[in-house]
């Protein structure tokens, strides 16, 4: 699991409070969890609105995680850390700590 | 709520979109409200989402106004399969730039929530997709399905009302489709949204026959046919039918049509019946409904008029063969075109589905002479009021479009038989009515009209013969006997021929012995005059002979006297 690569997008639409909030959640994690194991593709909708359906967007702030398999998506801010570890399939390393 | 300010704007009159699906239009007097959402609803498999599409593949090929189709339910290329039969290219469409499907997939075991979101992200495909390609038509199938995938339901149905501004905002037409609830008309009460316009279709089964209602619950700011209204999804897409037209001023017309019988005609003080008029033929099993119908629509064919011929008893070859035993060519009508047969089992669907079919037959055919055989039939689906009201809304639809119609209606001797005569009664203008007349180990057929709607019209039975050259009407022999039909009338006419010449006979027997009498009388009158000519005679001869003798006796007196003075007067001399 640890020497996985992950390919992470997050959609979002203008630079809302939202959107800052996930942006920040979210690299707290992959510091956190994923360290040089991920790469991270912010796409703002606002700009490329025909992007929103190749990954079948509806909410904003989603984060779509293509790599590894299987696809997920994550919506909202990202404030429950629990939730999105799950959702990236990454184990919290709880008793590492 | 925003809808009322827009209202407000425009106070006088809503701007409407027209559909292209016929009869919808009609019963909304124009279409959808324009510029605003209207919800669709009703239970699965009721038309849903073909009707939406075919609202967005109506407006793109007859209004120019293209539009989009936001499908959550089916792939984009799932829904142009399912509509190609309909004749809907959608993949061609959508190269033109005149459609655009977009699926939208939400997976739920996909999605994770975290955390606070909205739904910008379906704004903005939407926006692009209206943008794109300039829409003026949005349709969103089914929208409820964000419901399924997603479990903020604070955070949906806000977004949902803000997706109802959003697309007032943009100025399109929209149609949001919703699964009918268990107490309301939207299971995720979507009604409380779009409060503009609810249409609600649904699908119901009676006595296994299925028929596609559709019912219009609301649409603020305009008149709206209040009623449920049938329709049907054929091979050219969504058909509804606007039933009852509110008024009755249909024109009329005093144009007589033929019967293709002269001597009906000769019975109906017009010669034959009124354009436009409605006429019923009743009468018992095999008393020839069948054929009467044919010989009118035979005879509308010869005037080069067009007919078409709903037979929901026999197949068309079947009329056609057995019109030939009358001498009457149905086929070579078929070969022109005059004539076009419609046969159906009226079980095939439901009452009000016929009435859809017959309605789009005509449409198609522009007949002006129609014949339903027979209409006791259609019971078999419905209740004898629902036969009833389907055939008014049938009569008014024709008399507007001044079709001539002819009913045969089997009269049973039983309840709903007579039923059925009652009730669709009321309805024609003319009513002809063939009964058996049953009398001397033999059975004839006796017309009469029952009715005949402004005209005179002979209220004699006429027996009602079927020969190989048609049909004819023979006065019926009423004597002291009663009224007499078929052989028993013939006899009677024969027994009556010889007694006329026994009587004629009887009378020449009298006058001669009138004669002779007159001869004997006279010869009586001879003798007595001569008779009376001897004693007149006789007496003139007393006459004469006292004549002679008071003369001869004056005479005789007066020579007495003369001698007497002469002898003086020789005395006289002599002295």
């Amino acid at each position: 699991m640890a020497e996985e690569y992950y390919e992470l997008r997050l959609y979002i639409a203008g630079h809302t409070a939202k959107s800052a909030t996930a942006l920040q959640n979210l690299k707290k994690y992959c510091e956190e969890y994923l360290h040089g194991q991920y790469s991270i593709e912010v796409i703002d909708l606002l700009k490329n609105p025909q992007l929103a359906e190749g990954d079948q967007i509806l909410a904003i702030p989603t984060l779509v995680k293509k790599v590894p398999e299987p696809v997920r998506k994550i919506i909202g801010d990202l404030s429950n850390e629990e939730k999105v570890l799950v959702g990236l399939d990454i184990r919290p390393r709880i008793s590492a700590q | 709520m925003s809808s009322k300010k827009s209202q407000n704007i425009q106070p006088f009159t809503l701007e409407k979109t027209p559909t292209g699906i016929s009869g919808l239009d009609e019963i909304t007097f124009g279409g959808l409200p324009k510029g605003r959402p209207s919800l669709i609803c009703g239970g699965p498999g009721c038309g849903k989402t073909l009707f939406s599409l075919e609202f967005i593949v109506r407006g793109a090929q007859e209004f120019n106004e293209p539009g989009v189709f936001i499908a959550f339910e089916e792939k984009a290329d799932e829904l142009a399969m399912n509509v190609a039969s309909l004749g809907f290219d959608l993949v061609q469409l959508q190269k033109d730039k005149k459609i655009r499907i977009d699926y939208i997939h939400i997976d739920k075991s996909e999605i994770e929530e975290t955390g606070e979101y909205d739904l910008e992200g379906l704004f903005i495909r939407l926006g692009h997709a209206i943008d794109t390609i300039g829409a003026k038509r949005v349709v969103l199938d089914t929208i409820e399905n964000l419901f399924s995938g997603l479990t903020n339901e604070g955070i949906l149905r806000a977004e949902l009302r803000r997706l109802f501004q959003f697309l007032k905002d943009k100025k399109v037409t929209a149609i949001i489709t919703g699964e009918r609830g268990e107490s309301s008309l939207t299971r995720q009460g979507l009604e409380e949204y779009v409060s503009d316009c609810v249409i609600l279709l649904d699908h119901r089964i009676i006595n296994q026959i299925s028929t596609r209602r559709l019912r219009v619950i609301k649409y603020r700011g305009s008149l709206h046919g209040t009623n449920e209204y049938p329709f049907l999804i054929d091979e050219e897409g969504i058909a509804v039918l606007p039933v009852t037209s509110l008024m009755l001023d249909k024109p009329v017309s005093s144009d007589a049509v033929s019967s293709g019988i002269p001597a009906l005609d000769k019975m109906l003080d017009k010669g034959g019946f009124f354009k436009g008029s409605s006429i019923l033929m009743s009468g018992t099993a095999g008393t020839g409904k069948t054929s009467v119908a044919a010989t009118f629509a035979n005879a509308a064919c010869q005037r080069k008029e067009r007919c078409l011929f709903f037979a929901f008893e026999e197949s068309p070859q079947q009329i056609i063969r057995n019109m030939r035993s009358l001498g009457i060519d149905l086929q070579h009508h078929v070969d022109k075109g005059y004539l076009q047969f419609y046969a159906s089992r009226p079980t095939l669907f439901g009452l009000e589905m016929h009435l859809v079919v017959i309605h789009k037959a005509i449409r198609k055919f522009k007949p002006s002479v129609v014949v339903l055989d027979p209409i006791t039939n259609l019971i078999s689906v419905g209740t004898v009021s629902d036969v009833k009201s389907m055939l008014v809304r049938l009569i008014d639809f024709l008399q507007q479009e001044q079709i001539t119609v002819m009913f045969t209606a089997l009269s049973l001797n039983n309840i709903v038989g007579e039923q059925t005569d009652e009730g669709v009664s009321s309805l024609v203008d003319a009513w002809l009515m063939i009964r058996d007349i049953e009398m001397n180990d033999e059975r004839n057929r006796g017309m009469y009209i029952m009715k005949s709607r402004g005209m005179k019209h002979s209220n004699q039975i006429r027996e009602f013969v079927i020969t190989d050259k048609g049909l004819d009407l023979i006065d019926v022999y009423v004597g002291p006997e009663g009224v007499l039909t078929g052989s028993a009338r013939e006899t009677q006419m024969i027994l009556e021929e010889t007694g006329e010449v026994l009587h004629s006979h009887a009378i020449d027997r009298k006058d001669r012995e009138i004669l002779r009498k007159r001869k004997v009388l006279e010869a009586k009158i001879d003798s007595l005059r001569s008779e009376f000519e001897s004693t007149e005679e006789e007496l003139n001869k007393i006459y004469i002979e006292e004549d002679i003798k008071r003369g001869v006796q004056q005479q005789n007196r007066q020579r007495m006297s003369d001698m007497r003075t002469g002898r003086k007067a020789d005395d006289g001399k002599t002295k």
